[in-house]
C-alpha cells in the first residue's frame, strides 16, 4: 500500500512538471493556433541558459526563475515578430514547419557553442535533501518542483479567466471577427501571448535545470511527452493541460513500476484512448480547433 | 604555430596537385611500395551527435600526434614520408558507416580506417575491411563480435569491450564487498547485451543479481524505477545507461537518498567526459571501468600534457586508444615497408606492446582483440580534486588475462 502511495506521489510530482512545461504550448496554439514544434528547443535553451549564467555570473536557482522568463519572453517576442507572425494566416502546417525548422537550428546553435555532452548544474544547497510525509518520501526538490509549478497553473489561470487581459485574449481568438467589431485590437496580443508562451518553456526548462541532464537535446523526447499532455488534455485547453499533465505522470510513475519497458509507450496508449472516445480532447472544444 | 601548419598543409597539397598534372609520379623517396605514393590513415567517427566529446575531433588530433611521433622516431629513415590523415562523420549511423568506409576504402586512398565508435556501425566498417582487404583498427566500439563471431583478418580492437567493462565493475565491485546487485538498463542491444554480462560477471564472483529493470530510451524520468531498484535493498546498483540519459540517472539517484542509505552506483559504461560535463560532484563515489586514465603514470601524464597544449581538453581512453592504435600501425608499416594490408597485419598479430595507451598489451593473432590492463576507477569527492580533470582515483588494477575473454572463448574463425 505505501509503495503505491509513493508511486503516487512521484507521479504527481513528475505530472505538475509536465503540466507547467505544456502550459506554454497549450496558451501559444489557443491564441494564436500555432503547433509550436519548437516548445522543445526553448525549454532546453532556459535550462542552458540558467547553466550558463550559473557558471559565468553565479546567478543562483532563485533568480535565475525570475531572469531567465524574462530573457525568453524577450526573444520569443523576437520570434514572433521576425518569423511566425508572416505565416499567421496561412495554414498552419507552415508554422509548424517553421518551428520545426527552428528547433533543429537551436540545437546545433547550442552544440556548437557548448558541446554534446552537456553542462553541469548543481542543486541549491538549501533544496537538498528528502521530505518524509507520512511514510512517503521525497526529494525536497521535487517538493518544490510540485509547488512551484501548481502555483504557476493556478496563477495562469487566474488570469486568463479571471482578468480583463484574459478575456480580451480569449475573446480574440475564439471570435476575433466580433472582437474586432467591440473595438478590441487582436493583433496585438498575438506577439506578447507567444513571448509569454515561450517564457513558460523557459522556466520550464530552469525548473529542470538541477534533476535533468543539460544538453542540446534534452528537449527533443520531453516535447514529444508535451505534445501528448496538450492533445489529451485538448488542444488549447489550459486547464486541459494541467489535468492530463499530472494524468501522463501518474500514468508513467505507475508504468515504471508495474510495466517498465511501457512505461512511456502507456503515455501514449493514454493518448490513442482519449482521442479515440473524445477527438478534441479531455477538456477540447470544437471551437478551440477550428 | 596553427597557422604555420596550415601553410604546411596547403602547400604540400599545391605541390601534390601540381605534380599530377603534370603527370609526374610522386616524390623520389617513396618507392613503389605504398599505393598512391603516401599513406592515408582515415579517422571514421561521430564529429557532430553524443559521441563528439568523448572521441570526435579529438580523436584526430590524437592520430596527427602519433603521425608526428612517428615522423621524430624514424627521421630519415622512415619507409613513407607522406601521410594524410583525414575525418569522416557516420554520424552513429550504421548505414552512413557503411558507406564511408567504402567510399574511403576505395576512393579516398585510406590504407586504415581508425576510431568509429557505436557497435551497429563498427561491424558495418568491419564488413567492409574484409571486402576491400584493407585495414580497420576499432578504438571506439564495444561489441565482442568484432572480435568474436564477426571477426576476420583485418579488423582489430584496440581499447575495450563489454566484457572488459562487466569483469571489471561487475566482478571487482562484488568481490569488495557489493553482493547484492540490481541492474537499471535502457531496453535495447547494447543495454541487453551489458546487462547479460555484468550478471554473468557478479554471479561468478559470487555475488547475485535480485532484480534487472529495463526502461525506455531515450528516457528522462528514473524517479519511479530507482525507488523500485531501491526496494529490495541491494548494495549497488548497476546502470547501463549512457550519454544525456545516464546524467538524468545519476542527477536523480543522488536526490533519491539511496546514497545516503549505503546503496552504491556502479555504471557499466562512463568516459571522463562525462564526469567533466557534469561536474564530479554529481559523480563522486561513483565505480566504473576506465581501459586508461591519463593520470594514472608518469607517462600517460606527459602525453596527457601534450594532448592538453593541442586541444584545450585532457584525453578521454578513447582519444588515447586512437593515437595507441595509430602509432602501432605505423610502426607495423615501418617494419613492413610497404602499406600492403597483408604485410602490416603479419607484423600487427601476435605482438607484444607497451606504450602511453597499453599496458602489458598484446596483439592477440587469433581474434585479434587487443588485449592489456585496465582500471578500476572510483570518482572523487570534490574536496579531492587537485586540479582540472583531476576526478579519478584507481580502485583496482583488472589483469589483461582477467579482463578480457580467452581467445578460444570468442567464437572468432579468420578463415576468409
Amino acid at each position: 500500500m505505501s509503495a503505491v502511495l509513493q508511486y503516487a506521489v512521484q507521479g504527481l510530482a513528475a505530472g505538475s512538471f509536465y503540466a507547467l512545461a505544456a502550459l506554454g504550448l497549450a496558451v501559444i496554439f489557443g491564441v494564436l493556433g500555432v503547433v509550436n514544434f519548437a516548445h522543445g528547443a526553448f525549454y532546453m535553451l532556459g535550462a542552458v541558459a540558467t547553466a550558463v549564467l550559473l557558471d559565468t555570473l553565479d546567478l543562483p536557482l532563485w533568480w535565475s526563475l525570475l531572469v531567465v522568463p524574462v530573457l525568453m519572453f524577450g526573444f520569443g517576442v523576437v520570434v514572433e515578430r521576425l518569423l511566425v507572425q508572416w505565416l499567421l494566416r496561412l495554414d498552419p502546417l507552415y508554422n509548424l514547419l517553421l518551428t520545426f525548422g527552428l528547433t533543429l537550428v537551436l540545437v546545433e546553435l547550442v552544440k556548437q557553442r557548448y558541446g554534446v555532452s552537456g553542462l553541469p548544474y548543481r542543486l541549491p544547497g538549501g533544496l537538498r535533501g528528502r521530505v518524509d510525509l507520512a511514510g512517503v518520501v521525497l526529494p525536497r526538490y521535487q517538493l518544490f518542483v510540485l509547488l512551484f509549478s501548481v502555483a504557476v497553473c493556478v496563477l495562469v489561470w487566474l488570469v486568463m479567466t479571471r482578468t480583463r487581459i484574459g478575456m480580451i485574449v480569449r475573446a480574440a481568438t475564439e471570435k476575433p471577427e466580433l472582437a474586432r467589431a467591440l473595438g478590441i485590437n487582436v493583433g496585438r496580443w498575438v506577439t506578447p501571448v507567444f513571448g509569454f508562451g515561450v517564457a513558460l518553456a523557459g522556466l520550464a526548462g530552469v525548473l529542470a535545470a538541477p534533476f535533468r541532464a543539460i544538453t542540446a537535446e534534452m528537449g527533443n523526447n520531453f516535447a514529444i511527452i508535451l505534445f501528448a499532455v496538450v492533445v489529451i488534455g485538448g488542444l488549447g485547453s489550459i486547464v486541459g493541460a494541467v489535468v492530463a499533465g499530472f494524468l501522463v505522470g501518474l500514468v508513467e510513475a505507475f508504468g515504471q513500476a508495474y510495466a517498465p519497458t511501457f512505461a512511456q509507450i502507456l503515455i501514449f496508449v493514454l493518448m490513442a484512448l482519449v482521442i479515440l472516445i473524445r477527438p478534441a480532447g479531455l477538456f477540447g472544444r470544437q471551437e478551440a480547433t477550428a | 604555430m596553427e597557422s604555420k601548419r596550415k601553410w604546411a598543409g596547403a602547400s604540400a597539397i599545391t605541390v601534390t596537385l601540381l605534380l599530377s598534372a603534370c603527370g609526374g609520379g610522386g616524390p623520389a623517396s617513396s618507392g613503389g611500395d605504398f599505393s598512391g605514393d603516401k599513406l592515408v590513415l582515415a579517422v571514421l567517427n561521430d564529429q557532430s551527435g553524443i559521441y563528439k566529446d568523448a572521441s570526435g575531433p579529438n580523436s584526430v588530433k590524437a592520430v596527427e600526434m602519433a603521425v608526428a611521433d612517428y615522423r621524430t622516431k624514424y627521421g630519415d629513415q622512415a619507409v613513407v614520408k607522406k601521410i594524410e590523415v583525414t575525418s569522416t562523420d557516420h554520424q552513429n549511423k550504421p548505414d552512413i558507416a557503411n558507406t564511408k568506409a567504402s567510399e574511403l576504402y576505395e576512393r579516398g586512398g585510406a590504407d586504415v580506417i581508425l576510431d568509429v565508435p557505436t557497435s551497429s556501425a563498427a561491424l558495418a566498417v568491419a564488413t567492409q575491411a574484409k571486402n576491400h582487404k584493407k585495414l580497420f583498427l576499432d578504438v571506439s566500439a564495444a561489441t565482442t563480435a568484432l572480435t568474436g563471431a564477426q571477426c576476420n583478418k583485418y579488423t582489430f580492437q584496440w581499447a575495450y569491450n563489454t566484457h572488459l567493462l562487466a569483469t571489471g565493475t561487475g566482478a571487482t565491485v562484488t568481490r569488495n564487498g557489493g553482493k547484492k546487485w540490481t541492474i537499471i538498463f535502457p531496453d535495447y542491444e547494447f543495454g541487453q547485451n551489458m546487462t547479460k554480462s555484468f550478471t554473468t560477471a557478479v554471479t561468478k564472483a559470487g555475488g547475485t543479481v535480485q532484480e534487472t529493470i529495463p526502461t525506455p530510451f531515450p528516457n528522462e524520468n528514473f524517479a519511479t524505477f530507482l525507488t523500485k531498484a531501491g526496494s529490495s535493498n541491494p548494495d549497488v546498483i548497476g546502470t547501463m545507461q549512457a550519454g544525456g540519459d545516464l546524467i538524468n540517472l545519476v542527477k536523480q539517484f543522488n536526490e533519491s537518498g539511496l546514497k545516503e542509505k549505503g546503496v552504491e552506483l556502479a555504471v557499466g559504461l562512463m568516459l571522463i567526459n562525462d564526469i567533466h560535463s557534469l561536474g564530479v560532484e554529481q559523480f563522486a563515489g561513483t565505480l566504473f571501468t576506465d581501459p586508461w586514465y591519463w593520470n594514472m603514470d608518469a607517462e600517460a601524464r606527459a602525453w596527457a600534457d601534450r594532448f592538453l597544449a593541442e586541444t584545450g581538453a585532457r584525453p578521454s581512453f578513447e582519444h588515447a586508444g586512437n593515437y595507441s592504435a595509430a602509432l602501432q600501425y605505423l610502426d607495423a608499416v615501418q617494419a613492413a615497408g610497404t602499406d600492403d594490408a597483408d604485410a602490416v597485419v603479419a607484423k600487427l598479430e601476435g605482438k607484444k606492446v607497451n606504450d602511453v595507451f597499453l599496458r602489458n598489451g598484446e596483439i592477440r593473432a587469433q581474434d585479434h582483440s587487443v588485449v592489456h590492463d585496465a582500471n578500476l576507477a572510483r570518482v572523487k569527492k570534490p574536496a579531492d580534486v587537485k586540479e582540472d580533470w583531476d576526478y579519478e582515483e584507481i580502485v583496482a588494477k583488472i589483469p589483461a588475462a582477467e579482463g578480457f575473454p580467452p581467445a578460444e572463448a570468442s567464437g572468432c574463425s579468420m578463415k576468409p
